[in-house]
């Protein structure tokens, strides 16, 4: 058991060094909509260049579809959505996305061959490729697994694979969609460590969504929480002024857990309450 | 310590394994073989009653294949058969997979090209006997048009339903790290679609083994289906039954050897055979 865990956890190596700086990231007046569905309403939010933002919402309140937005795979409705002043017209590099699912992955390219995917797509050289394949793998602690296909590795493990394949890239912005809310427990857990790890060493800019209370308070300087979809927006940002690593059992965590909770809380609350109106309607 | 205890433990366990695989191989083979004796042994009853006017005795039709094997006829039909099947199946391979990507990826392609395939593929391929002989004359090009024709359509089909079943992560992830439309199509969409190309490959196969007996119907000197059509103007019917279950044979290895090809070839696309 404990070796198993042991396995999965990255030996602790030397980070690559990193000169990539995070972009500032801009969401202003952003609509989606899908047909007749309005997915998300007006949502204005700045990111600082380098922060670590987490979205926080229930379930099938939009925070998804705003991200997909910002990685330029839906265009927005109408409002604008720049990076380092530069708008989002498609899916971009600079952009990284990590998904919910390993499904992402490429099942028929090895771990290495996932990694170097972005180098290779951009023309960087054969070795060029090799090099930051590599020194992502360490990054994530899965050097030892380069030659493995993700068929062969844990969901844990799959999941670093697609963070080390996303910076890689050298993206200036990494979305992460949900990235952990298949592991179990304590594979979360661990993750939920390296990842803030990762950040501080990348220093790219983060835009985190989970429905995780406890996961955003590890890990953002800033929360936003979200409304209930549909027409989902920003209900409030919460700031998150504490310092890293961050202890769980600390009063001030657990004073903003209380109030997270009490927000999502209203929100569920209300969105059922919708729901129930609307099936009375229905009658 | 731990090593020490643990590696009793996990020995006799490794060291099992591949005689109860064994034990395993050799009972699903046992089986195979008691399940053709069995056929065999039927064949045998139906032959006795009927009489050898209307079914050939395994005895006699064993007898006939010895001599069709040692006057060069059998070994002829195969290799002309085989061949014809080879350079039809391999060509609509060719020309269905890019055609099967291109409908599958874009939408226009699919629109123009819909009817025509929704039309072919519910004319069989005996329907265009005569015209390929017109056409095509008594040669060679007739049979393999005809078995092309039978293999292109499942392959189209099945990898543009290949094409449509591409994971949209996959396809977005790699929109996101850098890699443009055509990179897309050549490094993710057709090896996800590898699975589907694999069965279509195989369906064409069967498809082909359907269709040369009708391919070898006109003018055909030598294969298995001219066998099997010109043994019934001499009446033989042991001939028409050395024909047949070649063919079968014939057939049976093919798709062993794409069975086993494709699956060790192809295990990391998730050919799974």
């Amino acid at each position: 058991m404990t070796k198993a865990i042991e396995a999965d956890r990255p030996p602790a190596g030397p980070a690559p060094e990193n000169d990539a700086h995070g972009a500032a990231v801009a969401v202003d007046g952003v609509d989606i909509r899908f047909g007749s569905f309005h997915a998300v309403r007006d949502i204005s939010l700045d990111i600082a260049a380098g922060e670590f933002l987490c979205l926080l919402g229930p379930s099938g309140c939009g925070k998804s579809t705003l991200l997909s937005a910002l990685a330029g795979f839906v265009p927005p409705h109408s409002g604008s959505l720049t990076v380092d002043g530069v708008p989002v017209t498609g899916p971009d590099p600079e952009l990284g996305m990590v998904f919910q699912s390993s499904e992402a992955l490429f099942d028929w390219l090895t771990v290495r061959q996932n990694v170097a995917f972005g180098p290779r797509m951009r023309g960087r050289s054969r070795a060029a490729q090799h090099k930051l394949a590599d020194e992502y793998l360490a990054l994530v602690g899965l050097r030892h697994c380069a030659d493995r296909f993700p068929s062969q590795l844990s969901g844990g493990m799959r999941q670093r694979v697609q963070i080390a394949r996303v910076l890689a890239n050298e993206p200036r912005v990494v979305l992460m969609d949900e990235p952990f809310g298949a592991l179990d427990a304590q594979t979360r857990q661990v993750m939920q460590e390296e990842m803030a790890r990762i950040w501080q060493t990348s220093g790219c800019t983060v835009v985190f969504v989970t429905h995780d209370i406890d996961e955003a308070i590890l890990l953002a300087d800033r929360v936003a929480v979200m409304t209930a979809g549909p027409a989902a927006s920003v209900k409030s940002v919460y700031p998150v002024d504490l310092p890293r690593p961050r202890d769980e059992s600390a009063p001030a965590v657990l004073e903003l857990r209380h109030a997270l909770r009490d927000d999502i809380g209203e929100e569920v609350r209300k969105s059922l309450l919708a729901q129930g109106l609307d099936q009375e309607e229905e009658r | 310590m731990t090593l020490v205890t643990a590696k009793p433990t996990a020995r006799p366990r490794t060291d099992r394994r591949p005689v109860r695989g064994a034990v395993r191989g050799l009972r699903t083979a046992g089986l195979s073989v008691v399940s053709v004796l069995v056929g065999i042994g039927i064949w045998q009853l139906l032959a006795m009653s009927y009489g050898a006017s209307l079914v050939a005795s395994p005895q006699a039709t064993l007898s006939a294949a010895v001599a069709l094997a040692r006057d060069g006829t059998l070994t002829n039909s195969v290799i002309a058969s085989g061949r014809r099947i080879l350079i039809g199946w391999g060509l609509g391979l060719l020309v269905g997979v890019p055609v099967g990507l291109l409908i599958g990826q874009i939408p226009l392609v699919r629109r123009l090209l819909d009817p025509y395939i929704e039309f072919f593929r519910f004319i069989p391929p005996v329907a265009f006997v005569t015209l390929a002989v017109v056409w095509l004359g008594i040669g060679e090009s007739s049979k393999v048009v005809l078995i092309f024709y039978t293999a292109v359509f499942i392959v189209t089909l099945n990898t543009s339903a290949g094409v449509m079943a591409v994971s949209e992560s996959k396809l977005r992830a790699a929109a996101s790290l850098g890699a443009g439309r055509r990179q897309i199509l050549q490094q993710v969409v057709l090896p996800s679609t590898v699975p589907y190309i694999v069965t279509g490959a195989r369906l064409a196969m069967g498809n082909s083994f359907l269709t040369i007996v009708s391919a070898e119907i006109v003018a055909a000197q030598v294969g298995l289906g001219s066998l099997i059509w010109t043994s019934r103007n001499y009446g033989r019917i042991d001939w028409v039954f050395v024909g047949i279950i070649t063919l079968g044979v014939l057939g049976f290895v093919f798709d062993r050897v794409l069975r086993i090809v494709a699956s060790r070839v192809l295990r990391h696309y998730g050919v799974k055979l």
